[in-house]
């Protein structure tokens, strides 16, 4: 099966990668952004996909500093929700 | 007093760190994919890179075979010192509080700092004294130690006031776990052991872990354990 891992700051946390990335969008004229955030999206093939959570906890995010959401669904899927 | 120095994939701070260790006693790599500590009496996980830093920095090398024994070694009380990637990688392990996170200027940093001795109560820091100022050099992208809520015995190490080179929560530059055994941080003290390169000032950490009354068989137990349960 085909799982989506979505990683993102914790809430809180400073992310200067986000601010920078919001600064260059309001550099480039584009008004009403803010509260930009940088993650990351892992891609995997599972055939147990209820084992992703604990695959989350022990590697792919570091809960302390990381919040992370798990998306089933083909490549793209994330993206066509959030355009939606 | 043998220090094992602690070779990953990526290390490139383990030859300053063995140089180090030998002026103040035995030292020998260990390999990552080992397991065997070869009967050290300190272990020291080295600056550099591990895996590439893939995922996060340290992540992947956390779980290699010889951390394992590092892991094992540090709950049984040893001394293991943790330099810029290795305190990434002890922080990752789980052996300290806290994380690591991209410098606040998004930049690589390179510069000497002051860095102020806040808990002289540990095997790396009691041949020095509280407030005690060491030049040392530092030299990372991502340091910003971020650890809400750490208890103040925890802080080892503090970057001197308008030093701070990397956003680093409260000024933290190196942290203990609650036993006191365990030491991470980013600061080199390694590249700060002869007057040649400007300061020998690192040497007091490793000075400190040869000399404690252990490493001499004088003292048993806990010794330098900051009287917290672990």
């Amino acid at each position: 099966m085909r799982v989506q891992v979505l990683i993102r700051p914790k809430q809180g946390i400073l992310d200067p990668q986000g601010q920078t990335v919001e600064q260059a969008l309001q550099a480039l004229g584009f008004q009403g952004v803010r509260d930009v955030h940088v993650g990351r999206l892992i891609e995997l093939d599972v055939d147990d996909p209820s084992r992703v959570a604990e695959m989350c906890e022990r590697l792919l995010a570091n809960p302390l500093i990381e919040d992370y959401e798990v998306l089933p669904g083909e490549p793209g899927t994330a993206g066509a929700r959030w355009a939606a | 007093m043998k220090f094992g120095v602690v070779r990953f994939p990526g290390s490139c701070d383990e030859i300053d760190a063995l140089l180090a260790c030998r002026r103040f006693g035995e030292a020998q790599l260990l390999w990552h994919k080992e397991r065997d500590l070869g009967g050290v009496d300190a272990v020291v996980v080295p600056g550099g890179f591990s895996y590439g830093d893939y995922l996060r920095a340290g992540a992947i090398a956390r779980f290699s075979p010889l951390m394992e024994s590092v892991i094992e070694f540090a709950r049984d009380g040893g001394p293991v010192l943790g330099i810029c990637n290795g305190f990434q990688v002890l922080c990752e392990a789980g052996l300290l509080p806290g994380a690591l996170l991209p410098n606040r200027s998004l930049r690589f940093v390179c510069r000497q700092v002051d860095v102020i001795v806040e808990n002289p109560d540990t095997p790396f820091t009691h041949a020095c004294q509280a407030g005690d100022v060491l030049s040392v050099p530092v030299k990372h992208t991502t340091g910003r130690y971020h650890a809400p809520g750490i208890p103040h015995e925890q802080v080892v190490l503090r970057y001197a006031p308008g030093q701070n080179p990397n956003g680093a929560q409260d000024d933290i530059a190196g942290v203990c776990n609650s036993a006191g055994n365990v030491l991470g941080l980013m600061p080199h003290p390694e590249h700060a052991v002869d007057p040649v390169t400007g300061s020998a000032d690192g040497g007091r950490l490793f000075e400190s872990v040869a000399s404690r009354p252990e490493a001499a068989g004088l003292a048993g137990g806990a010794g330098f354990g900051i009287g917290l349960t672990t």
